[in-house]
């Protein structure tokens, strides 16, 4: 019988196999951010065990609040920073270098084919978009991975999802997970890996597969996984080029990663995307979605585009191509936060940051802020934002705010209508409407 | 061992998410005490009071799905700072359910249709939920109703609970 990218991934770093299906794996990355990790430091500290597994394989950020907007977020940067230094972990990234770690780490290329990663942020499944084994946990998960390097797993089935047809233009990564996660529910794939496949996913870029695997998390998935191909060889080419030769070669290599065409999998959805429409959450559970043209009577007062879904470079440019040469509608509160300090400098470069403030938009600086109401952005009750972000938890962006979760362009769009808009409203300048 | 027998708070919706068992505005918080006053308080449940209706609570049960969303084990953890060790659900998401056995606590699944026998019969009185873990089994008791339920915990599971959580357990492993 043959096997799926995941079950690969396992066979190859498993170190115990103490219960039936239960698999104690070996650990290439474990990431730690200023929020879930310093209880963990506590702990580990108070159990008289401060030490880390492998400091090279660690890899932290502050990027939940920051700058710190308080004493108690001052206190939470400052035990993941002192704990950074204590333990010589040298892939720290602190104020200027900082930014949100799921889109931070990938761009580092900490991230590759055939990898095993954990973090204590239920994001984490974005990295899957490598090919990589990635799970969100909880902090007791992360303490024993940066004490030990291993995590327990239960082999985890795979859904195949078959990305088939064309996507149509104006339609985007977003408006395809926002639908797959209807179709799964919730709970869809829980316990499960959902494999991306199909001409669709193969024609993405890897920012794409990242938009793709970052939700699997909302429809209950341990982790979103693509096949690494051509496309994540360019993409890391990079930071491997000293491994390999040639590209091909790269390619050879992670080709260990692809799934056999014979793999078992719980369940083979083909999802035809060519008649899709961009897409709007409405209620508080991703599941809830509806196009975004049976939505434009909802009235907004923020967009918020950013986050680990949705505040990459191609992000930005897509966007930005729908505010350039135009404005915001005056009730609306516009704020774009780009995800890492790479992209700031490129949408910068570009001329990006301009369209936005030019727009009407303020452009912070890189964190998660806003998204889970935290800093940057938190709505006041009876508010309602449409975000590029990833949950529409009651409460998510503020207790009492309304959160509809879009792609960049619709939330572009949104922010010049002043309500839930379509992008195709607003054509690029010079081009034919 | 955690203490897994009290009374019952019974929350009769699907897919509560950890936003609503904590919200985020309290991650900020070093320490799992503080996350107490705070738990569940961001659900809207018709006839849940946040605060006074998890006072003297020490089990949940609920229907399916409960603790998507994000991994903050500051979920459990609220629960476990309000005496409460035990969640019964339909089913649970991964990572939530990990976290519970991860601190030695318990989440147990049962079938969707027996959970909704247990809500019919007990939802609305006052329920003693008495644990017998070494059988598997546990007791529900309310106004002279009373019903052994048995329930499956894998070994893996149970040996968390036993050693107290994770760390403890590979600690002794690994």
């Amino acid at each position: 019988m043959g096997r799926t990218i995941v079950e690969k991934i396992f066979d190859d770093h498993r170190i115990d196999n103490p219960f039936e299906d239960v698999h104690v794996i070996r650990l290439d990355v474990v990431a730690c951010h200023e929020i879930t990790t310093p209880i963990a430091i506590n702990d580990l500290v108070a159990r008289g065990k401060d030490r880390v597994f492998d400091p090279d394989r660690i890899k932290a950020v502050i990027d939940h609040v920051t700058p710190a907007k308080d004493s108690k977020t001052a206190a939470q940067g400052k035990i993941l920073r002192d704990w950074a230094r204590r333990q010589g972990i040298r892939d720290f990234f602190d104020i200027g270098r900082n930014g949100v770690c799921h889109a931070l780490f990938p761009e580092k290329g900490f991230i590759r084919p055939g990898y095993t990663a954990i973090m204590g942020d239920s994001h984490t499944c974005t990295y899957g978009a490598f090919g990589a084994f990635a799970a969100g946990v909880g902090t007791t998960d992360l303490e024993v991975g940066i004490l030990k390097g291993v995590c327990a797993f239960r082999y985890p089935e795979t859904l195949r999802i078959n990305l088939n047809g064309r996507l149509p233009t104006g339609v985007f990564a977003k408006d395809v997970i926002l639908a797959v996660i209807a179709r799964l529910g919730v709970g869809g794939a829980t316990n499960k890996v959902i494999e991306f496949g199909g001409p669709v996913t193969a024609a993405m870029t890897m920012e794409e597969r990242m938009t793709l695997c970052n939700m699997a998390i909302e429809a209950g998935g341990t982790c979103g996984i693509c096949a690494p191909d051509a496309t994540t060889v360019d993409y890391l080419w990079e930071f491997i080029q000293a491994e390999y030769p040639d590209r091909d070669k790269a390619l050879e290599s992670f080709s260990a990663y692809q799934p056999d065409a014979d793999a078992d999998y719980a369940d083979v959805i083909d999802h035809d995307v060519s008649g899709l429409e961009p897409m709007v959450t409405f209620g508080h559970k991703p599941d809830q979605v509806k196009p975004v043209a049976a939505m434009t009577d909802q009235k907004i007062d923020q967009v918020y585009i950013g986050s680990c879904t949705n505040g990459r470079i191609e992000d930005l440019r897509v966007a930005a191509a729908v505010l350039k040469g135009r404005t915001i509608a005056p009730r609306v509160r516009g704020i774009v936060s780009p995800a890492t300090p790479k992209v700031y400098r490129q949408a910068m470069a570009e001329g990006l940051l301009s369209i936005f403030m030019d727009a009407g938009f303020c452009v912070t600086n890189p964190t998660c802020g806003a998204c889970l109401g935290m800093s940057n952005g938190v709505l006041a009750e009876g508010e309602v934002c449409a975000a590029t972000t990833n949950r529409n938890f009651n409460g998510r962006m503020g207790i009492g705010g309304m959160v509809h979760l879009v792609s960049p362009a619709t939330a572009a769009a949104s922010a010049i209508a002043g309500h839930i808009a379509n992008a195709d409203r607003y054509p690029a300048e010079g081009a034919q409407a | 061992m955690k203490n897994f027998s009290g009374n019952v708070l019974f929350l009769d919706r699907s897919d509560i998410n950890t936003d609503e068992i904590i919200p985020a505005k309290y991650l900020t918080e070093i320490t799992k005490a503080a996350m107490g006053p705070h738990l569940l308080e961001d659900l809207c449940l018709k006839g849940f009071v946040p605060g006074k209706s998890t006072r003297d609570k020490q089990v949940v049960i609920t229907r399916a799905n409960f603790g998507c969303g994000s991994s903050r084990e500051h979920a459990p953890w609220a629960l476990e700072t309000n005496g409460i060790h035990v969640v019964i659900a339909a089913s649970f998401a991964r990572i939530f359910r990990q976290n519970m056995f991860n601190c030695g606590m318990l989440a147990l699944e049962l079938p969707e249709a027996q959970i909704g026998t247990l809500f019919d019969t007990f939802a609305a009185f006052e329920t003693r939920l008495e644990m017998d873990l070494a059988d598997s089994a546990f007791t529900l008791a309310a106004e002279g109703r009373r019903e052994r339920c048995i329930f499956e915990i894998s070994p893996f599971d149970r040996a968390l609970v036993e050693a107290g959580g994770w760390v403890e357990y590979a600690d002794q492993h690994y």
